[in-house]
């Protein structure tokens, strides 16, 4: 029987809301000292995060309750939306981060790869960014050593070894980040999102080189949006949600409980009061829809119907300079499109007065594939400041229909579906003759 | 945060509260990522600025030129017996290290943030490595200092061997200090604007421009509180022969480095748990 390599007990966090966003200033500190001195000099300050009963609304668990036993050998997959507390569970298992209750007890030599070409320096050569990320990621330098011409090798950067890695593209960059981390062997491996990096044929090769890693017989602790990684690389997976975990199996069945019931069809969403609604002192959201061109958030969308992303929203600043932008996700947690307003758009560019605005989006016939899509908003001002994100605003799923078959009955294979124009002709017949035709 | 039993490499990760251990073990675990932080810290300091080496030389050194001219000849500030180029090019030196290191030091938490939410280690050993890097430039400036010593036919007494111990004073006094800082500018950003302010007063309640004998009897001791204010006498009095060793103030400057840097580390090492999740 196969020894406990992680043994989580009851792990779990509270964060203070906003305390991530932003920090506090010893001005506000001092000032919000003397006032509770001078209004309320017999109460002790709260000074830390409340009790599982109380009633506080300062602080979120962020993770709660989270218990779970990983033998040594085993890959498991952690799943579940952003902001369920997957990543907040991997950085207390790396120490990054303490728990605010529980506790786990690990043993073996953890290795956490939350991010790749951590502590790379720009103004530092490959080679001293090698040796630097490889110390921080935890490895010997006799270790860093050994696997010099390797990781060098792997990362195909064996011309610019000795240039400072600001004049790297940012393809070699990745490659070389890539690289260090994945000679990292320890006996407990920790891994965060850092396959969604570089171009598909880069995370490829990410992707094989973990699955290396979960072969190798090495305990794996695997977080990612991509399910279809996760039920390869893991036989075991967690699901988190809102903190909790509300399933652990095996990898598929939590996979496909995971797609079955966290998305629930969402098609309109109405906030009549502004006060009350998501968003905050620059931007509130009104509304958000989706609907077949001409019909409305009940009817059905499918492969061949056009349809309209919707959203109304409150302006609440003069002058600001706002856009919208759409990510589409399908089941798989794969981006389909991006989609933010033509240049050509009657407000593109345009400081934007107070008040309500809407933007709709048309989406044609024969793009999405079938299945469940989900639609993250971004508020972006200025270009480049995204000042409200809202995840899953909106999913809808989107069906298949028979006259876009085509002949085949099986589910196509793809992120799109589209109906591409397509010529058939007959060039040339095979002269047939002598072969008894006539 | 958590504890290792290296034998069995079983570590435990628990909440946990008020002052903790100051675990020197595991430090001692992470000496080769002390070392390559420090070396990195090195690398990059003479990498990105333009002048380079020469920086480490010309701050003190134009400082010190604007101090002979000012204090030294028009307020006419004594020196006691001693040039006064040399006399604040001595203090000059050990001065300038501590202000470079208290003020890497103080940054080096905020400015190494990524690195902290995403990677374990005994994070004093950021502070640590870049009040260590600040030696080199000491380093850089003291052989200038020599060179002055020699030029204005100065001959060093005995008294010279004692200059590694004021050297070490000095980091560990920008060590205490930057730790301090460190931690309060990861909890509060504001102390970052505050502490080039802190810096520049400290250098006039520091005896650079002026000798200490000019503060009066009674309260040279309380002067020594300044921990600075050891290391400077003691600087003069190892390299320019002069005659009276820096008694009661020095052991004072011993004292209160010592009780900062205790405070320092404990107070740091109880923040320590929360850095990841504010920076």
């Amino acid at each position: 029987m196969a020894a406990v390599a992680v043994r989580a007990v009851e792990l779990g966090k509270t964060y203070r809301i906003g305390e991530r966003q932003s920090y506090q200033t010893a001005r506000d500190a001092i000032a919000a000292a003397a006032r509770r001195r001078l209004r309320r000099p017999n109460e002790r300050r709260h000074a830390g995060p409340p009790g599982r009963s109380a009633v506080d609304h300062e602080w979120i668990w962020a993770l709660e309750d989270v218990s779970f036993e990983l033998d040594e050998g085993e890959v498991l997959g952690i799943i579940g939306r952003n902001g369920a507390g997957k990543s907040t569970l991997l950085k207390i298992l790396a120490r990054i981060t303490e728990p605010t209750k529980g506790h786990a007890v690990i043993t073996g030599r953890i290795g956490a790869l939350l991010e790749v070409g951590t502590g790379f320096h720009p103004e530092l050569t490959g080679r001293e960014n090698i040796t630097l990320n490889g110390a921080i990621l935890g490895m010997r330098r006799a270790e860093i050593d050994r696997k010099f011409d390797d990781i060098v090798t792997f990362a195909g950067v064996e011309r610019f070894i000795d240039t400072p890695v600001k004049r790297y593209s940012t393809g070699m960059h990745a490659r070389l980040a890539f690289a260090v981390a994945a000679h990292l062997e320890p006996e407990i491996l920790i891994v965060d999102e850092v396959l969604a990096v570089g171009d598909a044929a880069f995370q490829k090769r990410c992707m094989g080189k973990m699955g290396e890693a979960a072969r190798s017989g090495r305990t794996v602790l695997f977080v990612s949006h991509n399910l279809a990684a996760i039920e390869s690389l893991c036989g075991r997976a967690i699901w988190l949600d809102g903190g909790r975990s509300v399933a652990d199996g095996s990898s598929s069945d939590v996979v496909s409980r995971y797609l079955s019931s966290s998305l629930s069809v969402l098609s309109d969403h109405l906030w009549p009061d502004p006060d009350l609604a998501p968003g905050n002192e620059r931007v509130r959201i009104r509304r958000a829809q989706v609907r077949p061109e001409g019909g409305n958030p009940d009817d059905e969308i499918s492969v061949t119907t056009p349809f309209v992303i919707e959203f109304e929203y409150w302006n609440m600043r003069a002058g600001a300079h706002l856009n919208l932008s759409l990510h589409v996700y399908n089941e798989q947690g794969v981006v389909v499109f991006n989609a933010v307003p033509t240049e050509e758009g009657a407000w593109q560019g345009r400081p934007f007065p107070r008040g309500l605005f809407r933007d709709t989006c048309h989406v044609p016939a024969d793009l999405l594939n079938d299945g469940l899509h989900r639609i993250e908003l971004l508020v972006v001002e200025d270009l480049s400041r995204v000042i409200h994100r809202m995840e899953d605003v909106l999913v809808f799923e989107v069906r298949d229909a028979d006259d876009n078959r085509d002949g085949w009955y099986e589910r196509r294979p793809g992120t799109v579906r589209p109906r591409l124009a397509w010529e058939t002709e007959h060039l040339l017949p095979v002269d047939s003759g002598g072969h008894g035709d006539g | 945060m958590g504890k290792t039993n290296s034998a069995r490499l079983t570590t435990t990760v628990r909440p946990s509260s008020g002052w903790v251990a100051l675990r020197p073990r595991e430090l001692w675990d992470y000496r080769e990522l002390f070392y390559f932080l420090t070396w990195r810290d090195i690398k990059v300091r003479y990498k990105q600025t333009a002048l380079g080496a020469a920086w480490a030389v010309l701050q003190p050194f134009l400082t010190m030129v604007v101090f002979s001219l000012f204090f030294g000849s028009l307020a006419g500030i004594p020196s006691g017996g001693t040039p006064y180029p040399v006399f604040a090019f001595a203090a000059l030196v050990p001065w300038t290290f501590f202000a470079t290191a208290v003020a890497l030091a103080s940054n080096s938490l905020v400015e190494q943030e990524r690195i902290l939410a995403k990677v374990y280690f005994p994070r004093l050993i950021v502070p640590a490595a870049a009040v260590l890097a600040s030696l080199v430039d000491l380093a850089i400036a003291f052989v200038v200092l020599l060179i002055m010593i020699l030029v204005y036919g100065i001959v060093p007494s005995a008294a010279i061997v004692t200059l590694p111990f004021f050297v070490m004073l000095a980091a560990l006094a920008a060590l205490a200090v930057g730790l301090w800082l460190s931690a309060l500018n990861v909890l509060y950003r504001d102390v970052r604007y505050v502490i080039p302010f802190l810096v520049q007063l400290w250098l006039f309640i520091s005896p650079v421009a002026y000798p200490s004998s000019l503060v009066p009897q009674p309260w040279d001791a309380v002067y020594g509180l300044n921990p600075m204010a050891g290391v400077i006498e003691g600087f003069r009095w190892a390299l320019l022969g002069e005659a009276e060793p820096p008694g009661p103030m020095l052991a004072v400057s011993v004292a209160a480095t010592a009780a900062l840097l205790v405070g320092g580390l404990l107070y740091f090492r109880r923040m320590e748990r929360s850095f990841a999740d504010v920076v």
